[in-house]
């Protein structure tokens, strides 16, 4: 039988965004080479410029897939699974991003350009470590309930912009760049109040979240990743049922695709944009509870890092699907990991990642430019989210 | 100046959009292309003047073979153009649009629009176009806009005008002077050439008639040819163009509208004290010209209007006041005036589009969870119910034809159980097959007893459906007259002209 609306992700939709990636490689090559001292000594003699720049490009890559993928300096005589650790590592990052990318994906599906998922996601991680930190509750609930507290959050930081929205046409991309700001020094103002001060400490810095209140680890103490991923993962699963298959769905794709369409025949547009970013922000608020709950265990004022930014790029590069923003935001929290990994270990510092990221998003917006590259005619050009912006 | 085609071919990937088309137009002709949307004419028209390159084929021009790649070179071999959508800039002024491409510089740079001014004011009162070469062209109306196109034609001395569906956007009387203009162009010695499926149209005005169909050249006909005759050679099969009325029983009044004004977001009256009502069986037209607060009127019967006073009651029932879903629910089939942007979700799929208003009910959804299998399935029916020609009902709609997708709109709309059937421009820019099929179903619908509030800008149509028309001039109904009324006199009142 066919379904509705969701079609096979067929290996022609990954065309593009593969290419992206691998122009994208290609150009921070070139950076990682012009930048590396050792390479521009050798200036002047060709082969030997060539030779070195070859070394540098080598380690540096080989560098990001030891901090990222599999590094089999890292296995002992007693476990050599360790070797696979740096996936561990990856996953990590990828969680709370993948919950973000999410957030702003559903948004976008319903024609909002939620710019909001780092306010939604701070007010969620302060929910969360705050239940985490200051309530003792038994193992389990404790985590259920630091974790509600954070969707909750989450969803009214995210449902007030739906409400200005839908009440007073208050544009979406405006309000929710001011709330960020009103949610990161809400933050800085908590964290220099009692209650969130860690004893023996000045420094902005909250306690611990406690044990009991923590994401459990998957493959024991020698990796960190826990069930994080597996909350993200379920949200994806998540999103999908909801756009693809509830009437809750049907409506945020009917007011994303043609709002007046949409009226016209009966669908309350208000409603449907405070219920979207209602959900929108419980998922970014979900994103700060597995990161405070899962890796941070408490809050600074950089708690929040550039998730809710990253968020917008992931959801990009996924086209706004689930399973989109699910493989997007592994190869993210993969460049993430990597680079690390890669700035200690060689000359190339962890920017260079960002340049890659930059530049894959960069070569999505303009389809023509990887087209033209590959001499490919016939790829269908998937990257008009990323081109249209938020007036698409 | 003759124009001449030779074997004309060009396709689009599969489709054979021009089949070995021949055409001659002779010095002095207005030659009508006549064919349904889709036909090919416009990809013709597009390649004589350059802006498409043909596959294979020969252009001649007073028996000269011509190279023509593009406009530039239509232009220097005497063929203009007037698009159906007009290449003007809206803060420009006429003189300023008129130039544009071929500006002349005075002292400093400044831009020198003297020759030009003269010229247009040459053109304009040689032909009585009433233009004025420093009006704002955002400030013109559609009709005149359309003459400064044919005077930027006529002034870079084109003897060949290529007319593209220029009546579609103009008014009753609009057309009628451009019809004029037309005639008085031919008599001074240009060839035209006039595309249209309007058959009225063609009848006032041709000379000789090409007709097109799928590509190809099926036949020519002469003006005096029935307009019955000219729609079966454009369709290729018998058309009923003026679906038969027949006898129908009227009852008891549905819909009853008293002093209705609608304003708009700063309180002026876009609608003022508006009353008609409309009973069972019967189908009341609202005509006039567009712009006339026909529209608000038919937003305001399922509340898309948001500043609305007076009563609107359906069965006793009062409308306004109600959500649109629950006037739709409350019996009121809402076909709106634009269907690209209110009636369909493009990027959706067919399927999905049949259930905008449904979607949440049974047996589309129990609960919050919907059946994606049963909206399929119920697709097909309605599919066959309408005739709606599609490859698969999980296409985007967008992929639709015009006529299939106001076929889309009405399976939707005529899926609930309805009392009252609202269409506004049921078939603007329909082909003859798709009018028919709306009319039909239309009057189906007043057979069964149900009361059809239409409106429409069409003469033809409103004659051609209506059992009482209302017409409608600067926001109030000027007169209710029967159906009876002649062209002429409905004209007439839709210019706001009162008989005395």
């Amino acid at each position: 039988m066919r379904k509705l609306s969701i079609k096979r992700p067929s290996l022609r939709a990954l065309t593009l965004p593969g290419l992206a990636f691998l122009l994208a490689m290609f150009f921070g090559a070139l950076l990682i080479a012009f930048s590396d001292s050792k390479v521009l000594k050798n200036i002047g003699h060709p082969i030997a410029f060539i030779k070195a720049a070859g070394v540098a490009v080598w380690q540096s890559y080989l560098a990001l897939f030891q901090g990222s993928i599999y590094n089999p300096n890292l296995a002992t005589p007693h476990d050599s699974l360790l070797s696979w650790g740096p996936i561990s590592e990856t996953l990590v990052t990828a969680a709370p991003l993948m919950l973000a990318g999410l957030s702003v994906a559903l948004a976008f599906r319903a024609g909002l350009f939620n710019i909001g998922a780092q306010g939604q996601f701070i007010f969620g991680s302060i929910a969360a470590s705050y239940v985490g930190f200051h309530f003792h509750l038994p193992i389990g609930l404790h985590i259920i309930v630091a974790v509600v507290a954070a969707i909750l959050a989450g969803s009214i930081w995210g449902g007030l912009v739906g409400l200005l929205k839908a009440r007073t046409g208050a544009h979406e991309v405006i309000v929710t760049i001011m709330l960020n700001y009103v949610a990161l020094y809400f933050l800085m103002y908590l964290l220099s109040t009692t209650p969130f001060l860690r004893p023996g400490r000045r420094d902005p810095i909250s306690p611990d979240v406690l044990q009991s209140a923590r994401m459990p680890l998957l493959l024991g103490s020698n990796y960190r990743i826990n069930l994080g991923i597996f909350v993200a993962l379920a949200a994806a699963v998540f999103v999908w049922w909801l756009l693809s298959r509830s009437t809750w769905g049907f409506r945020f794709r009917a007011v994303g695709a043609n709002s007046a369409a949409a009226k016209t025949a009966g669908i309350s547009v208000p409603f449907v944009m405070t219920a979207v970013m209602a959900i929108s922000g419980a998922l970014a608020g979900l994103g700060g509870a597995v990161h405070v709950l899962g890796s941070d265990f408490s809050l600074t004022s950089g708690t929040a890092g550039n998730f809710g930014f990253d968020a917008i790029t992931v959801a990009l590069l996924g086209r706004a699907k689930p399973m989109g923003v699910v493989f997007a935001s592994i190869l993210f929290g993969a460049l993430r990991a990597g680079g690390g990994t890669m700035q200690a270990n060689t000359d190339t510092p962890i920017d260079i990642v960002l340049v890659i990221q930059a530049l894959v998003v960069l070569f999505i917006a303009a389809p023509s430019v990887v087209k033209w590259v590959f001499r490919l005619k016939n790829l269908k050009t998937t990257g008009e989210l990323a081109a249209k912006g938020w007036n698409g | 100046m003759s124009l001449e085609l030779r074997q004309i071919t060009k396709s689009f990937g599969a489709l054979l959009a021009n089949d070995s088309i021949d055409l001659r137009v002779e010095t002095g002709e207005i030659h009508a292309i006549l064919g349904e949307n889709g036909a090919g004419k416009s990809t013709l028209m597009n390649i004589v003047y350059g802006l498409v390159a043909a596959d294979s084929g020969e252009i001649f021009v007073d028996d000269v073979k011509k190279e023509i790649k593009e406009p530039s070179d239509a232009l220097a071999s005497g063929i203009g153009m007037v698009h159906q959508h007009f290449m003007l800039v809206p803060v420009f002024t006429v003189a300023e649009n008129i130039v544009l491409g071929h500006e002349k510089s005075g002292f400093a740079g400044r831009l020198d629009l003297d020759e030009a001014r003269a010229r247009i004011k040459e053109v304009s009162d040689q032909f009585n176009f009433d233009v004025n070469p420093d009006d704002l062209i955002e400030n013109l109306p559609v009709g005149v806009q359309q003459r400064v196109e044919i005077i930027r034609a006529l002034i870079y001395e084109a003897k060949v005008l290529i007319l593209d569906e220029p009546t579609a956007v103009l008014t009753p009387q609009e057309t009628d002077d451009l019809l004029k203009i037309m005639k008085e162009l031919k008599a001074q010695g240009t060839s035209i050439i006039f595309i249209t499926h309007k058959l009225r149209e063609v009848k006032a005005v041709a000379d000789r008639i090409t007709i097109i169909r799928r590509g190809k050249v099926v036949g020519t006909a002469s003006p005096d040819a029935s307009q019955n005759e000219l729609a079966s050679l454009m369709v290729g099969r018998e058309v009923e163009l003026a679906p038969d009325k027949g006898t129908h029983a009227i009852g008891a009044p549905i819909l009853i509208v008293k002093d209705l004004t609608i304003r708009d977001a700063v309180g002026r009256a876009l609608v003022s004290n508006v009353n008609f009502e409309v009973k069972a069986g019967e189908v009341l037209a609202i005509a006039g010209v567009q712009g006339n607060g026909q529209s608000e009127v038919a937003r305001a019967m399922v509340n898309l209007e948001a500043h609305v006073e007076g009563s609107i009651a359906l069965n006793g029932t009062e409308v306004i006041g109600k959500s649109v879903r629950e006037s739709l629910h409350a019996g009121i089939a809402f076909i709106p005036e634009s269907r690209e942007l209110d009636g369909l979700i493009g990027s959706m799929s067919i399927a999905e589009n049949l259930i905008l208003d449904l979607h949440d009910l049974p047996p589309y959804a129990k609960g919050i969870q919907m059946s994606p299998s049963t909206v399929v399935s119920e697709a097909e029916k309605r599919k066959d119910e309408f005739d709606i020609r599609l490859q698969s009902v999980s296409d985007p709609v967008s992929s639709l034809s015009g006529g299939n997708k106001q076929k889309v709109v009405l399976a939707r709309e005529l899926s609930r159980p309805v009392n009252l059937l609202v269409a506004s421009q049921p078939t603007r820019g329909l082909d003859v097959g798709s009018i028919e099929f709306v009319h039909k179903r239309i009057l189906e619908e007043r057979d069964a007893g149900r009361a059809v509030l239409l409106f429409s800008t069409e003469l033809d149509e409103v004659l051609a459906l209506a059992d009482r028309i209302a017409v409608m001039y600067r926001g109030a109904i000027l007169a209710i007259v029967p159906s009876g009324v002649t062209a002429q006199e409905l004209g007439l009142l839709m210019a706001g002209v009162v008989h005395a």
